[in-house]
């Protein structure tokens, strides 16, 4: 069986439509996985917000996906990097209803409800990465 | 891309085609802002139907759309919200709230109607 060399997608967000376009192209790559429909719509959203994240309060960055493997399990990691700002407490933006921005503060701690491994690393004035990781059951 | 709005009898439809951005939404909202008062509409409906996401801005967005058209003297239902979506929704700690949701366009026109009627009737 031919297995596709595709493995990973790279988009670069700078605007609203940057968001669009990585959560399709998030989705595209995770059914390679084998993901079912629901986890596939739970993996876009997901990436939308972590992507809208970017976009909000760092201007630019990038969303990696990759399709990765552990010993049997098959899955995707999402990595959602900026040069930005930078959180000052992060255990403050995990926090649900938490936001500095225009949303409703939802963003980090319900995507790490959606996904089954998440980290959040930020230093500030350097900036934020986002690790998260959804595994095919 | 800009969202079609169509007007049947008192109510519009605002039919989404294709998956949106956030500009796209705020868009979408200020036209209906705008038109519910040009086309003097009692009632809106939003198929969402198209959209395979609905994330913490649309969601935001589509209620505030249904708190503004309500100010105009307009009720807003969403129709149209997909299983899998609204599986994502939940888990997300997403919530229309007290906003107005039906099935699909049908349902959607007859619950505006009997929300007409109700107020209407006594």
């Amino acid at each position: 069986m031919a297995v596709s060399k595709e493995t990973q997608v790279h988009v670069r967000i700078q605007n609203s439509a940057d968001i669009v376009a990585a959560r399709q192209q998030g989705r595209a790559l995770a059914s390679i996985a084998g993901f079912s429909h629901s986890n596939l719509t739970i993996i876009a959203t997901a990436i939308s917000e972590v992507a809208r994240n970017i976009v909000e309060y760092a201007k630019e960055g990038e969303v990696v996906i990759t399709l990765i493997d552990d010993a049997n399990k098959k899955g995707v990691e999402i990595v959602a990097s900026d040069q930005g700002p930078g959180i000052p407490d992060v255990s403050t933006v995990m926090r649900d209803g938490f936001s500095t921005g225009k949303g409703l503060g939802i963003g980090l701690p319900g995507a790490r409800r959606l996904m089954d491994e998440f980290a959040i690393t930020s230093a500030v004035g350097t900036g934020t990465i986002v690790t998260m990781k959804k595994w095919v059951v | 891309m800009a969202v079609p709005i169509l007007k049947q009898r008192h109510h519009l439809i605002a039919s989404i085609q294709s998956a949106l951005s956030d500009q796209d939404l705020l868009g979408l909202r200020d036209d209906l802002a705008r038109l519910v008062g040009q086309h003097r509409a009692l009632g809106v409906i939003i198929d969402v139907t198209a959209l395979d996401v609905l994330d913490s801005f649309a969601t935001r967005t589509l209620r505030a759309i249904a708190y503004m058209t309500k100010l105009r003297g307009a009720e807003t239902v969403i129709v149209g919200i997909q299983p899998d979506v609204a599986l994502a929704m939940v888990q997300l700690g997403l919530t229309l709230e007290d906003v107005l949701t039906a099935l699909d366009l049908e349902e959607g026109l007859a619950l505006l109607d009997q929300r007409l009627a109700e107020s209407h009737g006594s």
